[in-house]
Parts: C-alpha cells; structure tokens; sequence
C-alpha cells in the first residue's frame, strides 16, 4: 500500500516535469496558429481561429526548401567524410604502434581542448585569402574540428578488434585500403552511427561558424535565415513562430524515428 | 602499419590535413597576431603586450569575464540537481519512464539559436500575459534588466541541458550491480539511505564528466546569448564569446579581439586540464 502511494507521488511529479518540460513547445506551436492581433491580445488562450497562413507566408520567407536543402547538403557532406577520413585514420593509429603514432594521436586529442572562439578569426581571414568562404571550405573546416572527437571514438572501437582479421584479409590478397574498407570498416558501423548522430546535431544546429563562411546569399542554411523574423526594431511573433515551428519540425520527426540510438549515441559520445 | 609505409600516411593524410589548417595554424597565427596591430588585412608593428594590457582594463571585457562565470556557477549547480533528479525518476520502475526520458532529452537536439527565440517569446510575451493576467509585477520586463537577463539565460540552459546530463546519470546509474541494491534492501535500508549511500559514492564518476561537461557548455554559450537577449541591455549580458565576436567582426578590431581569444583559450585548457588530472587521480583511487 504505502509503495503503491509512493509511486503514485512519484508519477504526479513526473508527469508535472515532463509537462513543464514541454510547455516551451507547446506555447510556440498554439500561438504558430493565431493571427497577430490575437497573439497580442490572448497569449496563453487557445487560438480564436486556427490560421494556416501564418505557415505558408513563413515557409516562403524562410525559402525553406531552398534552406532545407542547404543544411542537408552541407551535413551530409560533412559527416560522410569526417566518418570516412577519421576511421581511416584511428586506423592506421591504432595499428601503428610507434610512439610517432601515440603524438599524433595525443595531437588530435589535444586539439579538442582548444575552443572554436579562440581560432576563428584568423581562420576566416585565411580561408578568405584562397577564396574558400563556401560551403566546400565549410565542409574541410567541419572535417577539422570534428575529427578529434571521431577519431577518439574510433580509436577506442578498434582496441576490439582482432588483428587477426586484417593478417586473414592480407593473405587473401587484399591490399591495405582494401581491408580497412571490406574488413574492418563493417565491423566499427555501432561507433560510426554514434559519431554520425553527435555529428548530424552539431552541424545541422550550428549557427557561428556558417554565420562566418557563408554568412546570407544562396547558400545559407536554415539557422542563418531564420534570423530574417528578428528585426532591428519589432519581432513578428505570429510568423517568427511558425517559421520556427517549420524549422524543428525535421529534428523531431527524425527523433520519433531513431530516439533509441540518438539517446545511446550521446551518451557514449559523452561518458568516453 | 609502420611509419615508413606510405599507406600510414595516405590514411592519416585528409584529417592531418584538415586539423592543421582548420585549428593549428589559425591557433599560431592568432596567437602572434596578438601581439601586433593586425587588423584583418595587414599588421605594420609588433606592440607587445599592449592589447593584453588594455583588456584587463577594459571594463567591457571584465564584465563579461564576471559574468560568464557567475552564469556558469548557476547554471552548473541547477543543471546537476535537475539532471541528477531526473535520471533517478527515470531509472524508476514508473510505466511512462522512456516516455519520459525522451520528452526531458528533447531539446538537445534542438539548435541553441531556435531554442533561445523560443524562450524569448515566452519570457517576453507568456511571462506578461501571466503577471497581467494575475497581477504579478515581477513577470512583466524580463530580458530588459540585467538580473532577468541572467536569470532568464539560466533557466533556459537547464531546461536545455538536464536532459544532456541526465543521459550522464542514467549511463553510471544503471552500472550499478543488482546485488548492491538488494543487499541494501534486505538490510532494510529506506530509499533516501539506498540513494546516499549506496548509489551516490557509485556514481561519483558520473559527477565529475557532468561538472565538466556544464562548465564548457556554459563558459563557451554563444547561441543562446545571442538569441535570447543579444547581450542587452547595454552589453550587460554579453558573455566571453560574444564579446570576442563581436569585437571581431563588429568593432573591426581584429589584434584586439584575438587577445581576447587568447585569454579564452587559456581559461578553457585550464578547465580542461584539470578534468584531465582528476579523472587520472580518480583512475588511480580504484
């Protein structure tokens, strides 16, 4: 009796947090729907009418299919070859014994203890130089700082890995390119969704670096547009809150698909 | 693999690639570039320590450096108490526990920028709306005085990042053997005693990734800064990074922002080193 009362009150404050957790969502998606004289004059209500238009005049500003595919070029390219490159790499350190690879190696680890704040003034005069204030210039940088972390995360993988597979792989006459990608690449796909999941949440979110590479133009990404509703002077609440309703929609339909291995994936990212 | 292959070096060749030009060589440049009169184009002399001198009198900065970590203070402690709380909720044996883990994680995945407009909607419309409606004076003109600035960046970062920790929690918690609980249990320990005692010295590590991780989080916002309330009012809740950008790329003054940046990195390898040191002092106690 007295454990089933327990539980109870233990579910009341639950339920009270998850609520309270939510309710950023919920007021941004009722007050998505009014029309701006009602946002005005009835916050926390119900919407009077539900309007689409403020949906369809935000997606239009937003040029969100232009946007969308935007961000979707840029993180795609992004991961593929900081999961490519940075395995390949952990590869070769991890199999290399030499204490020239362990300086390498604590090289990267290192680079990960210096803040992006602290090298981007000069990196954007640089990259501005040679003319590579685009999104290829923007993928190599995401390369550059994402690496450390997916290497790290790799690194550790291949302890459990045989050698073994690569002596069987060799005497079938694969050469070394061959066996990193056939053999041993297949066997590391838990640590690849991992480092491709922390990845696909901090570029598709990240605001600073693209502000500075690519800034506004055709290229830019949906973060960078959505600074369109926030003028100098007055926000227009009722399409600045649809426009951001449209922009998370994606993250939470991908969420409700792979909220399993999203949890997973950030958890061991953050306890290694 | 042996060093003298060149297949060692092709496979590590793309990400050396990019590290060195993405990170050290910008970190070499900026760091002489400090000590000069660059100015994004051009440098015409070296001036010593004169930009490091300035910004330990430049009240701008000073403000921003106070302010940073006061927010951090804050925020780390509130962020572990919920995070911690929440991850003891959902290890529960509640029904509704992985709905319940997914709802609190959700706004990680959330980009800090879209986050912080969401917040200021409810900070500036919701929270008046609320004190008109009931007559609470204390809600009406968040955002437009330092103290709801601050208050205001805090909640937001706990909302956002309990839910990030809570992950943290959930992960040392569950490697907590059964047989200890039981033992407990049998013992007759009361569930305040099974926490204190038992769970809480198993999860210290827990504690330390966590600090850690809130500390960087916090020390480096940028995002969030700039959405919710874009350092207003007058500068008073800029933190470090915003205040390093914009001297940058507002004020144009390049050698002068660098220092800055320089300082910055400083700060974060000391709190990065020592995390370093304790988890080493930790391996060693086990």
């Amino acid at each position: 009796m007295v454990k089933r009362r327990k539980n109870v009150l233990l579910g009341i404050i639950a339920g009270t947090l998850a609520l309270t957790w939510l309710l950023p969502f919920y007021l941004m998606i009722v007050n998505s729907f009014k029309t701006k004289r009602n946002i005005f004059t009835d916050t926390l209500g119900l919407p009077e009418e539900f309007t689409f238009e403020n949906f369809t005049e935000a997606f239009q500003e937003l040029q969100f299919i232009r946007t969308f595919l935007n961000s979707l070029f840029i993180t795609t390219f992004s991961i593929a070859v900081i999961i490519i490159f940075s395995s390949m790499a952990a590869y070769a350190l991890n199999r290399n014994k030499g204490k020239l690879s362990n300086f390498i190696f604590m090289l990267f680890v290192a680079a990960m203890l210096i803040p992006f704040q602290s090298v981007m003034i000069p990196l954007v005069m640089i990259f501005g130089k040679v003319d590579m204030l685009n999104p290829i210039g923007l993928i190599f940088m995401y390369l550059g700082f994402g690496s450390s972390l997916a290497i790290f995360l790799y690194h550790g993988a291949l302890k459990g890995v045989p050698q073994a597979l690569d002596e069987a792989a060799t005497i079938d006459g694969c050469n070394k390119f061959q066996t990193f990608w056939y053999i041993i690449f297949p066997q590391l796909k838990p640590i690849s969704v991992t480092v491709g999941i922390l990845n696909v949440i901090w570029i598709w979110n990240d605001y600073l670096l693209p502000s500075l590479v690519i800034g506004g133009g055709n290229t830019e990404t949906i973060p960078l547009r959505l600074f369109l509703f926030f003028g100098q002077y007055t926000t227009q609440w009722h399409l600045a809150l649809a426009g951001l309703t449209i922009s998370i929609l994606p993250v939470i339909i991908g969420y409700f698909f792979a909220q399993r291995q999203i949890i997973a994936g950030v958890s061991e990212g953050a306890v290694k | 693999m042996r060093n003298r292959d060149l297949s060692f070096w092709l496979f590590l060749a793309p990400v050396i690639l990019a590290l060195v030009l993405v990170v050290f060589v910008p970190l070499l440049y900026g760091t002489i570039y400090s000590f000069t009169d660059w100015d994004g184009i051009k440098t015409s002399q070296f001036v010593g320590l004169d930009h490091y001198i300035t910004l330990f009198q430049d009240s701008e900065f000073l403000n921003a450096l106070q302010f940073t970590t006061l927010f951090s203070i804050a925020s780390i402690l509130l962020i572990n108490a919920f995070g911690l709380s929440l991850a003891l909720i959902v290890t529960s044996k509640l029904k509704s526990r992985n709905v319940l883990r997914t709802i609190f994680f959700m706004p990680n995945l959330i980009g800090g920028l879209i986050l912080g407009f969401i917040w200021q909607f409810i900070f500036i419309k919701v929270f008046s709306s609320i004190g008109t409606l009931f007559g609470i004076p204390f809600l009406n003109g968040w955002l437009s005085t330092t103290e709801t600035g601050f208050w205001g960046l805090v909640i937001l970062m706990t909302w956002q990042l309990s839910g990030y920790v809570m992950v943290i929690y959930i992960a040392y918690l569950q490697g907590i053997p059964n047989e200890l609980i039981e033992a407990a249990e049998i013992d007759g320990a009361s569930p305040f005693q099974k926490f204190w005692r038992v769970k809480f010295p198993l999860i210290a590590p827990a504690f330390t990734v966590s600090l850690f991780l809130t500390l960087s989080n916090s020390f480096k916002l940028y995002d969030q800064n700039l959405a919710l309330t874009d350092g207003g009012p007058y500068n008073s809740t800029q933190m470090l990074a915003m205040d390093i950008v914009k001297t940058a790329f507002t004020d144009n003054n390049m050698a002068y922002a660098q220092a800055k940046a320089v300082i910055f990195f400083i700060i974060v390898a000391i709190f990065s080193l020592s995390q370093v040191y304790f988890n080493k002092k930790r391996e060693v106690d086990l």
